[in-house]
């Protein structure tokens, strides 16, 4: 039931990211000032913070849908499949996360 | 709907501690929930100790245990003592279960045994849980053999196979620990068929002898009644009988997308 509403949570959460996507784009589109405002958000602690939680939601989202999709297509039922697939999506989820960050960081440098 | 606090006078509070069983040498605690429409109380948590040593080791033997030696008011539902009859379903430790098949000795390492009745359903008295609703929901799904060819002499006939496919789902008790365990029916039980009656509907789906498949279907086509389902799996976990009605339940949606194709 935990990760069920944690899928859900993660879905909400990703309305609100999106939102922030929406608001770097339009800004990269509208001019060197603007996209700058985005960047030094961004950049900042909290900023920061707020995008590794997005980028965690939309993880998580992701694995745990596949976990629903394996599901709807009527496997993965079984009482020890059931929890390899609960606990396969959350510490994929949090896996692929520090994965991105990590690549982030390795091309990007930070910024 | 669904309900975020209990009602005010369904608030639990207080509750009677009763003396230890004198000249017992071991015992166990158990905390019952209590009401009585008669009293115009509030529900309350009542404390008992149970002599394990004249005991047997079920919670159901010391639910009896009490009420023929401690406190006869202590309302309850059982009847077969051997997980066939589904009577003595109630929360226990927080796991909606069977009471006579729940052994008191796998409840939380020693401490109190918590007894509550079957969540989100209104309270007869004690642990008695109203399930009409619940007996109405089974009912709407007919569960019957639904024919039109002509009766035949003798039995209807199965193959050993066919029979096969209806393990899983005919050893359902209709307990009701499956249904009360689920969010989605607490948010929507009375649109909502609940994982018990789904799991019955199955199968009547796939019996090869029914002949109402297509009726029955049509049925549970609908954004409630099947729908609500969303593979939470609150009830496969609950099921004393090791049964699995989110798996039923998937196969029922699989069926309604496969005959359209």
């Amino acid at each position: 039931m935990a990760l069920s509403i944690v899928h859900r949570a993660t879905g909400l959460a990703l309305y609100f990211g999106t939102l922030l996507l929406a608001w770097w784009l339009i800004a990269a589109a509208s001019g060197p000032s603007a996209y700058a405002n985005v960047q030094a958000f961004t950049g900042s602690a909290i900023g920061k913070l707020i995008v590794f939680g997005y980028t965690w939601a939309l993880m998580h989202h992701l694995c745990s849908g596949i976990r629903h999709f394996v599901w709807d297509l009527g496997y993965g039922f079984k009482a020890n499949e059931r929890e390899a697939l609960t606990w396969g999506a959350l510490v994929a989820g949090i896996a692929l996360t520090v994965l991105v960050w990590i690549i982030a960081y390795a091309v990007g440098g930070g910024r | 709907m669904v309900e975020f606090a209990l009602p005010k006078n369904s608030k639990i509070s207080g509750g009677k501690t009763w003396p230890k069983p004198a000249g017992a040498t071991e015992t166990r605690e158990f905390r019952v929930y209590r009401w009585n429409p008669d009293d115009g109380k509030n529900p309350s948590v009542d404390t008992y100790h149970v002599d394990t040593n004249d005991c047997g080791p079920m919670v159901l033997d010391g639910l009896i245990w009490i009420k023929n030696h401690i406190d006869p008011t202590l309302t309850f539902r059982r009847s077969c003592r051997e997980g066939v009859c589904g009577s003595c379903a109630m929360n226990i430790d927080g796991q909606n279960t069977l009471a006579c098949t729940k052994s008191m000795h796998d409840v939380g390492a020693g401490g109190a045994v918590k007894v509550n009745p079957l969540p989100h359903q209104p309270v007869v008295k004690d642990l008695v849980p109203d399930l009409t609703n619940f007996y109405a929901q089974y009912a709407s799904i007919e569960p019957w053999l639904k024919t039109t060819t002509p009766t035949p002499q003798k039995e209807w006939r199965q193959s050993h196979e066919d029979r096969e496919k209806l393990d899983g789902l005919y050893e359902c008790i209709l307990c009701a620990c499956c249904s009360t365990s689920c969010p989605s029916y607490w948010w929507n039980s009375e649109r909502f068929l609940g994982p018990a009656a789904l799991l019955q509907a199955n199968r009547w789906v796939t019996d090869s002898r029914d002949e109402a498949t297509g009726e029955r279907l049509d049925n549970l086509e609908d954004p409630f009644r099947l729908y609500r389902c969303h593979t939470i799996m609150n009830c496969a976990k609950a099921c004393p009988k090791g049964l699995n009605p989110s798996e039923a339940i998937a196969e029922l949606k699989f069926k309604l997308v496969e005959r359209q194709i």
